[in-house]
């Protein structure tokens, strides 16, 4: 049932491109941004790459996370999947693995030209990855359960935001905090379970939070 | 005790309840408070390192406490509403909400005000200090979520769905200073063996700290007093008790 919600979901990405390739291109901007705001020393932005990276990162996601249930729920998908009591569960999780092939593994693959674009050497470069890796697919559950919970709001957009970005710190610090640790040449494995850790139990709950949030919001 | 609670989740008998809990709750908390703070800020001996500045301790400690166990208070209730259906439970969320709002706020800020000529910064990010903000923002969250709906019912669900969402944050702020050590000082009364702060300054914070327990408790009645009011301002029983038309 999952593969059957991931497959519309795919296809529905594939023909509506905007939808991902935007919070893509808005990835690489805020990152072009960077340096020109703060200057173009090497130095500076190989010390500051793992924040900015992490934080353009955030910020397209959540661009991305808007528009994550407000089509299924305008044309009634949602409500006809919980008036028939099946498979809720499936379509979220086919949402979020959805969510995280379109919106997280793109930025992983974008994370060489970054490096480059940043000056980041080569252990940092690979921490970046890693986190990348193992923290995009919790920024993709996160920003499904803000969806959720926000999806029948008259004012969702900002609020969306204001709920989400809060959740994100723990991720947000554990992340830079590795990069930050390779680029000293220390090692960065306790940081990297921490992610994981943080992954698996969210991984577990944040999809019956979800199930229950669009309940409610049909109800 | 599922005999006794029961009743009370009628709103009209939770209404009198709340009404007659309340005089008692304030009169005594003013009084608590009076005497811990009095007692604190007035006549407890001073650090021999900090001296004044210690006595922000008296406002700043309470005040953090009851920004956690409003929100586990808040977290219970929120739960209560979503599982049973209860109304009043659902009510009391946003009752309970902007109370522990402000409670956050206030200890961030005497935090911030002891901070300054204690560690030279108004703020660090530390992981305790970090983690109360967040809790601020979870606080505001549920309000804002709450009333981003038309519809007051979904919006109130799906608030107290935010509210469980968000106790995971309640145990991070308590070991925050077990697990990273960073500015904040460790715990001194929260702690299994015996605290390790002096009788002298011990008793007027408890004292301090019971009397902020029973101002939350006195305002939360208050407060969903209002909110059963407003809700069921259309029943018989609210103009037959007001007298009004």
């Amino acid at each position: 049932m999952v593969m059957t919600f991931l497959r519309r979901e795919l296809v529905l990405l594939a023909r509506q491109k905007a939808d991902w390739l935007n919070p893509l291109l808005f990835f690489i901007i805020v990152l072009t941004l960077f340096p020109l705001g703060v200057g173009p020393e090497p130095n500076q932005l190989r010390i500051m790459a793992p924040g900015i990276v992490w934080i353009a990162a955030l910020l397209s996601v959540l661009l991305a996370a808007e528009r994550l249930f407000r089509d299924d729920y305008r044309n009634g998908v949602i409500e006809q999947l919980v008036a028939s009591r099946q498979g809720v569960m499936a379509f979220v999780l086919a949402k979020t693995a959805a969510n995280w092939l379109s919106t997280g593994l793109p930025l992983v693959m974008l994370s060489p030209v970054v490096a480059m674009l940043l000056g980041v050497d080569k252990a940092a470069f690979i921490a970046m990855m890693l986190t990348l890796l193992l923290g995009t697919p919790m920024l993709s559950i996160l920003s499904v359960l803000g969806a959720a919970l926000t999806m029948s709001a008259d004012k969702g957009g900002i609020l969306l935001a204001l709920l989400i970005v809060p959740l994100y710190i723990p991720l947000l610090i554990f992340a830079s905090a590795a990069i930050e640790a390779a680029g000293m040449g220390l090692s960065y494995s306790g940081q990297l379970a921490i992610l994981v850790a943080m992954l698996l139990l969210a991984l577990a709950l944040v999809p019956l939070a979800v199930a229950s949030a669009l309940r409610i919001n049909v109800s | 005790m599922f005999k006794w609670l029961h009743p009370l989740a009628k709103p009209e008998t939770l209404y009198r309840f709340c009404g007659h809990l309340f005089p008692w709750l304030m009169l005594s908390a003013l009084t608590i408070l009076l005497v811990g703070n009095v007692w604190g800020l007035v006549f407890a001996p001073q650090d021999y390192q900090q001296f004044d500045t210690v006595r922000i301790m008296y406002i700043h400690v309470p005040s953090a406490l009851l920004s956690m166990s409003t929100y586990t208070m808040m977290a219970i209730a929120a739960f209560i509403a979503l599982v049973w259906q209860v109304k009043v439970a659902q009510w009391s969320v946003l009752a309970i909400a902007p109370i522990g709002a402000v409670f956050t706020a206030i200890s961030l800020l005497t935090g911030m005000a002891w901070g300054k000529p204690m560690w030279g910064t108004w703020w660090e990010w530390d992981a305790r200090l970090t983690s109360q903000l967040i809790l601020l923002f979870l606080y505001l969250g549920v309000i804002a979520l709450y009333g981003a709906f038309s519809d007051r019912q979904t919006g109130g669900k799906v608030a107290s769905l935010l509210a469980v969402i968000g106790v995971v944050n309640v145990p991070i702020i308590h070991f925050s200073v077990e697990w990273w050590h960073t500015l904040h000082q460790g715990a001194s009364i929260m702690k299994f063996d015996t605290p390790s702060v002096h009788p002298s300054m011990l008793w007027p914070l408890l004292i301090s700290l019971l009397g902020f327990y029973l101002l939350m408790l006195a305002l939360v009645c208050l407060r969903l007093r209002t909110a059963i009011l407003e809700h069921e301002q259309h029943r018989p029983w609210v103009r037959a008790t007001l007298g009004g038309h």
